[in-house]
């Protein structure tokens, strides 16, 4: 094990990675996310297909796309659909076993609001909106959240709904008929988090090393709940810090 | 005796706009992050259209420069965002504090938004999707609505038709009769063509129509719905067309900087858009060094055979 000094970003993509351990499908956001798919490619899931929703699956980028929908995506990949195709076939159809979100706020049963900062008619923040968060949140089987743990992310109520996760917790998500499972983990710089609980409110299921549990209540919004048992999370291998930083992400992008 | 000449609807962007936008219409100028004719954007600023409504999944720089000029009454999107870079300062401008005048907002997902243009093109009365339910979108939005499902599972989200006006859409090549072909993204190209009432397509290359049959899968628009065809290499740019040039990112960055403000935007437009008669000005002032560093290396797919029966 290495002693290697790594930043949050690393440890984050490390975790991730680490999540996607066996997965077949991937549905892929840009940035963080993109990086950790790319690492489990190489680490834990060697069969895992990259879905974009800019219509590519089983991407194999040859660079680190600068954005959902780089040509570089395009260029060996093994097929390529319309949109329509995309989100009826792949997502509705329910080939999605894990889809990666994030959003500026979340809440503690894992809505996400990627639209606005204050009233809807008058936004103290105009943010970029749903693109297809609201869809993949609704029927990808696993959603897995990657969000930098901050007090104005992690919110005791969200300004705006555009991904709906357990919606008002308990069964309420079932008995809307949502097809995919909804939130499952939320990886952050400092902990991750889990709903496996009754509630489905999101818990403190293992902490990085040198966190503590008074660090992440410090940057929540709501009084944390803490799983039975909290683990602590290994710090990234250097294998996994040699990937990131020779292959998934040479320049330096990301982390 | 000769047959009949078929149309010939090989236009200059000046006057494929001057023909087809008029103030007030709705417009779609498509394309996911690449394909997008910013040559069509700049000749509508140029003509200084207003009042439009601007369509388009993601409004991109494009849009962003539309709005700064004062084209824009209204927007319908599902996702605003600089792609892969941030904001899109020149229409948070305009949201948050009405520069350079207000824009109305109409919002979809991604899903919604193809769906509207699939139902526009097949001229169905609505389309279902399992999105929304749950989320806030729907009492954002008054035009989604949740029906109950005829066959019995319980609640479905629809969404109305969208049927633009115009279509403006880039791709690799056509004939002069507008049969398009293009590879890469698809996008949703296809559905907002069938979907327009008037479709306005640029190519990097005009071909003759025996390039076009020689491989009928790689169609994706019929020249049976388009009405003008517009020869405009680079006419993509700054955005990508798949084997052709890579998105500038320089570009994309530097929008990131300058349309924070804006009299630095007032002052681009100037220098860019309207200081140049056309795209072709553009890319002259540009450079062909520019380009040059854009152009990916080959990578050809293998040949097909369409194989020949008579």
């Amino acid at each position: 094990m290495s002693e290697a000094k790594y930043t949050d970003s690393e440890m984050m993509i490390a975790v991730a990675a680490r999540m996607l351990k066996g997965a077949r499908t991937v549905f892929v956001g840009v940035g963080l996310p993109n990086i950790a798919c790319n690492l489990a490619r190489f680490t834990v899931a060697p069969d895992l297909e990259l879905i974009y929703e800019s219509g590519v699956y089983g991407a194999r980028p040859e660079r680190l796309p600068l954005s959902i929908g780089d040509p570089t995506l395009v260029s060996g990949a093994t097929s390529v659909v319309s949109m329509a195709d995309l989100f009826g076939l792949y997502l509705q159809r329910g080939l999605v076993e894990i889809a990666l979100l994030g959003g500026a706020q979340i809440d503690r049963y894992g809505n996400l609001n990627s639209t606005v900062i204050g009233p809807y008619a008058k936004p103290k923040t105009r943010l970029p909106g749903s693109g297809g968060a609201c869809e993949i949140a609704t029927n990808a089987r696993r959603t897995f959240m990657i969000m930098r743990l901050k007090r104005r992310a992690f919110v005791d109520k969200l300004d705006f709904v555009t991904s709906p996760g357990h919606l008002t917790g308990g069964e309420s998500r079932t008995r809307l008929g949502l097809p995919g499972g909804g939130p499952e983990l939320v990886i952050t710089d400092k902990a991750v988090l889990d709903f496996a609980n009754g509630e489905r409110e999101m818990q403190l299921t293992a902490l990085y090393p040198g966190v503590t549990r008074e660090h992440v209540q410090a940057e929540m919004g709501w009084p944390l709940r803490v799983a039975a048992t909290v683990q602590e999370t290994s710090a990234p291998t250097s294998e996994e810090l040699r990937l990131i930083r020779d292959e998934v992400d040479p320049h330096a992008m990301y982390h | 005796m000769n047959k009949p000449a078929k149309a010939d609807k090989l236009a200059s962007m000046r006057e494929a706009i001057a023909a087809h936008v008029v103030d007030g219409c709705s417009v779609a100028i498509e394309g996911f992050t690449g394909f997008i004719s910013f040559a069509a954007g700049h000749e509508i600023i140029r003509q200084k259209r207003r009042d439009l409504t601007l369509i388009r999944m993601t409004p991109d720089l494009i849009y962003d420069q539309m709005i700064a000029a004062g084209t824009a009454k209204k927007l319908i999107f599902s996702y605003t965002g600089n792609p892969g870079v941030g904001s899109l300062y020149c229409i948070r401008r305009a949201v948050e504090k009405a520069i350079p005048c207000p824009l109305e907002l109409e919002e979809y997902s991604h899903y919604g938004l193809v769906g509207r243009y699939a139902a526009g093109a097949t001229r169905a009365p609505f389309f279902p999707l399992r999105s929304y339910i749950g989320s806030d979108m729907l009492a954002a939005n008054p035009l989604i609505k949740l029906l109950d499902d005829p066959y019995g599972t319980g609640k479905i989200a629809v969404v109305p038709p969208l049927n633009p006006d115009v279509a403006i859409l880039h791709a690799q090549r056509a004939d002069r009769q507008g049969n398009t072909q293009l590879w890469g993204l698809l996008g949703m190209q296809k559905e907002v063509a069938f979907a327009s009432r008037h479709v306005i397509v640029a190519v990097e290359e005009l071909v003759d129509e025996s390039v076009i049959r020689a491989d009928p899968n790689r169609t994706l628009i019929p020249g049976l719905i388009v009405d003008a065809v517009v020869h405009e290499p680079y006419g993509a740019h700054p955005s990508y067309v798949q084997g052709y040039y890579d998105r500038d990112n320089e570009s994309y960055l530097a929008w990131d900087k300058l349309s924070q403000d804006h009299g630095a935007v007032t002052a681009w437009l100037d220098e860019w858009v309207y200081g140049l008669e056309d795209h072709a000005a553009y890319a002259r002032k540009l450079g062909q060094e520019r380009f040059d560093k854009l152009k990916p290396e080959p990578l050809p797919a293998a040949p097909v055979d369409y194989g020949r029966y008579r």
